[in-house]
């Protein structure tokens, strides 16, 4: 829903009023960043520390509200959004996301696999490696 | 014209399409070049987060972790980080609105909660190495040191940088290059914030997670 023939700047709201209904004021799109941030932030802290979940299922949960507020901070706070307006900044974030998820999950699947095969002693393993 | 603008043809109304309309404008042109740097930094974060992953369990005999993060310290830090990057981003909007007044007041308020989440990193980590957890004791704490020392160079970066946008506007006013500078400012805030998400996660949360 563009009047614009460019694309947004990233952190930049259109200037130009929406087509249809009212474009939200930007002091309210930051304070409805800034309460789910702190609600995710909370909810963290709260689960990494709480004996009421099971143990084994809190990184997962951790991961999942993590990439939540990644997602609040670049909607709310970058103003990276889906409209179309927004394409260029969408491209470029994809493919830095796909270029750290190459770097870390293949770096952490490489590093297991060699310490998988390698098979050294144990005591040259303790040396490495102190689990 | 609202009632026309279906899916299809947005884009195709009155205005010229993007590629008639010649090249965009400086602050989009400069917004987005810059905003492609900010992703090289996250690809180059993901590259300190990745040795980290795999560096975590080499303690070598030292401290791990769980003894050495303390959750207050880090959830203050937090706090003040995302504080800090709302009042940040309440300084775009007084830019936006060109009020001068208000600019300051939100620099000033962004610089002091930046300064108090480096001064508890800074503390955090003398206090590490006053019990002997120094980068040189383990292959986990130099990928520590590493990877939250970065972030906390570019948080350190950050604050010198507002404090000569801050001189630029009393000096040149809201000219358009210190607008551009300004914007370019914000973004590097708010995605210094988003690797901070990473970081307490992946290094402090999960590291103390029962």
């Amino acid at each position: 829903m563009t009047d614009s023939p460019y694309d947004l700047a990233p952190g930049d709201t259109s200037i130009f009023p929406r087509a249809h209904g009212r474009a939200p004021s930007g002091v309210l799109v930051y304070a409805i960043g800034l309460v789910l941030a702190v609600v995710l932030t909370a909810t963290s802290f709260w689960a990494a520390n709480t004996p009421l979940l099971w143990a084994p299922g809190v990184p997962l949960g951790l991961a999942v509200l993590a990439i939540a507020q990644i997602g609040v901070h670049l909607v709310f706070f970058l103003h990276i959004t889906t409209g179309t307006d927004n394409t260029n900044n969408v491209l470029a974030l994809a493919f830095g996301l796909l270029i750290v998820f190459l770097v870390i999950a293949g770096s952490l699947w490489i590093m297991t696999n060699l310490n998988a095969h390698m098979m050294p002693s144990p005591e040259l393993m303790n040396l490495q490696m102190q689990r | 014209m609202s009632i026309a603008a279906t899916i299809g043809e947005v884009g195709q109304q009155t205005l010229p399409s993007a590629s008639e309309a010649g090249p965009a404008p400086k602050r989009i042109v400069v917004a987005f070049g810059f905003w492609i740097f900010l992703l090289s930094d996250i690809v180059m974060f993901s590259a300190l987060f990745a040795v980290y992953a795999v560096l975590v369990h080499a303690t070598a005999g030292g401290p791990a972790g769980a003894q050495l993060f303390n959750q207050h310290s880090v959830a203050i830090e937090t706090a003040c980080l995302l504080a800090s990057s709302y009042t940040c981003g309440m300084m775009s909007l007084a830019i936006g609105s060109r009020r001068r007044a208000v600019t300051y007041v939100f620099a000033a308020l962004t610089f002091a909660l930046g300064a108090a989440f480096l001064a508890l990193e800074i503390r955090e980590f003398a206090g590490m190495i006053a019990i002997g957890a120094t980068p040189q004791r383990s292959a986990f704490l130099s990928a520590f040191f590493t990877l939250v020392g970065c972030h906390g160079f570019h948080v350190a970066a950050g604050l010198i940088w507002l404090v000569v946008m801050m001189a630029q506007v009393a000096i040149k006013d809201f000219r358009p290059v210190v607008v551009r500078r300004l914007l370019c400012f914000a973004l590097f805030w708010h995605t210094l914030d988003i690797i901070w998400i990473g970081l307490f996660t992946i290094v402090y949360l999960m590291g103390v997670a029962p």
